[in-house]
């Protein structure tokens, strides 16, 4: 990081690494945002619900039968408990990562509204606060529905769910800011492709989402519990079992830590993609 | 002279080893129209860029309205300025009027506000009846005008066009110069960058022709022409009688003309008298001539050289 420091100041232009610049701007565009999604709300509804509930009553209710109980510290819980505690936190890692990818990659490149409102008085920095606010935002709108539905099947009504919630909002944004790091370096949709298979498809199954960790060798377990969406499902899991997580604090510095470097960075390879 | 509006005073801009715009220094007045015309890659778009603050000069500033200075001052600036940029940015999931609402609000002007302003606009853009229609179902004309009236929706006091009417028909082209000069009689400012000699001749009161990053001529169209140019123009299209255009350049028949240039076919002869070429020209046979005043495409042309620039 020095490195980079020295030569910008060297050439006095400023450097991609400076501070956020950050204004009630971002609401603007944040709210722009919104109007589009709500013209096209109800099948966007449909298509964020279903494919995390078909999963569900699938896996849940199919595996569920052969599987039985699955030990969660000690504690067996049914299996549908277990992979819905788990499946939620995907939700959430997707609808963040898909809007903040093909739809912010759209908006960015294609059709060139970011442009468009740099050219009124709004800073790049809260363009990017706004997709990253909203991506957030998509993941809370799909994680809440799915708990709704959830609750409905009664699968947990434990009033920690509420704390669950908040857990996975906070993760959506987490993901969210992980996602714009991405966007920043496409150069077309085709590059999300490697996002998706070699990032997030492998974090699935390395995150407690379908089987718990320890049925991994120790080496992989060791790299597994920094992933953000292990230290997600670490939380959100105890909740759905109506307990308090162990070791919350961890879990929770580690999904902060991740969401504000990788905002960083995801500004800073925005910046220098816009200073052209 | 009122003090101007926007100074940009001796901005450069290098990418890599290519020097993009080169000691660029120029004024905008209040109320005057300012034409940037230049070959593709001469550093007209990244001129613009600099002066929204955009892109970061590598050299030189840039100050406006009263003492702002960019990129610091951007947002103080920007929420002043109209920006038409040269590819639409125009939102396809609004109509128009939601288009002008939602942009309204970059600027923090809230719908309530900005409702009022939104027939007015979209008549300015003679797009009334097209209020409801999304961008996607308008033309590259109406799309345009939309793009106008979006630069308008702060009232700004200056507004940069980036060849507006790149790619528009005769029609469009001239309901949008019509608007333009509507814009300018209301006493906006606006900067312009073109393609087309003919727009910045019935629009821009002076004119900044870039090559290369580097200002090569700064004037009022028709003093530059004046300044630079012969008044009369004679185009000659010859045949295979005569043998080729470089041979009827270098005929006597350039004893006539101050100076003589060829173009594939056709030789242009520009001169102080056409009277006597013209004669001259009428004893040979097989040729068509053309005789036109001196314009800006010459000027145009003489400045930045025939060669196609393909690289922008």
């Amino acid at each position: 990081m020095s490195a980079v420091q020295a030569s910008a100041s060297d050439s006095s232009l400023p450097s991609v690494w400076r501070p956020p610049q950050l204004t009630w701007r971002w609401w603007p565009v944040f709210l722009r945002n919104l109007l589009v999604w709500k013209k096209l709300a109800l099948p966007s509804l449909i298509g964020n619900i279903a494919e995390p509930l078909i999963w569900l009553v699938a896996f849940g209710y199919g595996m569920g039968t052969l599987v039985g109980q699955v030990n969660v510290n000690g504690q067996a819980v049914p299996y549908i408990l277990f992979l819905a505690s788990g499946s939620i936190c995907m939700s959430a890692m997707n609808a963040a990562s898909f809007e903040a990818l093909y739809s912010a990659f759209s908006r960015m490149h294609v059709q060139k509204t970011w442009d468009g409102i740099m050219n009124a008085p709004v800073g790049l920095d809260d363009v990017v606060l706004a997709e990253m606010l909203w991506a957030g935002f998509k993941a809370i709108f799909t994680t809440t529905a799915i708990l709704g539905v959830m609750l409905i099947l009664n699968i947990s009504h434990s009033p920690k769910l509420i704390v669950a919630w908040l857990v996975l909002v906070g993760a959506g944004v987490t993901f969210s800011c992980i996602a714009l790091i991405f966007n920043a370096l496409a150069k077309g949709y085709d590059f999300f492709t490697y996002y998706f298979t070699l990032f997030m498809t492998p974090m699935m199954f390395l995150s407690g989402v379908f089987f718990p960790l320890e049925q991994l060798p120790g080496v992989v377990q060791a790299v597994a519990r920094w992933l953000p969406l292990a230290n997600a499902v670490a939380l959100v899991r105890p909740l759905f079992m109506d307990q308090w997580p162990a070791h919350w604090l961890q879990h929770l510095a580690v999904l902060v830590a991740y969401a504000l470097v990788a905002f960083w960075l995801a500004l800073a390879l925005t910046r220098k993609r816009f200073a052209k | 002279m009122p003090a101007p509006l926007f100074q940009a005073s001796h901005l450069r801009k290098r990418y890599g080893d290519t020097t993009v715009v080169d000691d660029l220094s120029f004024e905008i007045a209040p109320g005057e129209c300012l034409g940037v015309i230049g070959p593709n890659g001469a550093g007209k778009t990244t001129t613009i860029r600099m002066c929204l603050g955009l892109t970061t000069p590598d050299g030189g500033h840039i100050e406006a309205l009263g003492g702002l200075r960019m990129p610091q001052d951007a947002r103080a600036i920007k929420a002043q300025l109209g920006v038409v940029s040269q590819f639409d940015s125009l939102d396809p999931d609004f109509s128009c009027a939601e288009n002008l609402i939602v942009y309204a609000r970059y600027f923090g002007i809230g719908q309530r506000a900005m409702a009022p302003q939104v027939p007015r606009l979209l008549e300015f853009a003679a797009l009334s009846h097209k209020a409801d229609a999304k961008p996607g179902d308008l033309s590259g004309g109406m799309r345009r005008r939309l793009s106008l009236a979006r630069a308008l929706v702060n009232d700004p006091k200056l507004l940069m066009l980036d060849e507006p009417t790149t790619g528009l028909d005769p029609q469009a082209r001239h309901l949008m110069w019509e608007r333009l000069q509507r814009l300018l009689q209301e006493g906006k400012s606006i900067l312009l960058t073109t393609h087309f000699m003919d727009e910045a001749e019935r629009l821009c009161s002076r004119l900044l022709v870039l090559d290369h990053g580097r200002k090569i001529a700064e004037g009022r169209p028709r003093d530059l022409i004046a300044q630079h140019l012969e008044p009369h123009v004679v185009e000659v299209y010859g045949n295979n009688a005569n043998g080729s255009a470089q041979a009827l350049a270098e005929s006597p028949l350039k004893e006539l003309a101050a100076r003589v240039e060829t173009s594939g076919e056709t030789t242009f002869f520009y001169t102080q008298d056409a009277r006597p070429l013209l004669d001259a020209l009428t004893q040979r046979d097989g040729l068509r001539t053309f005789h036109r005043p001196a314009n800006l495409e010459d000027l145009f042309l003489k400045l930045t050289g025939r060669q196609i620039r393909e690289d922008g």
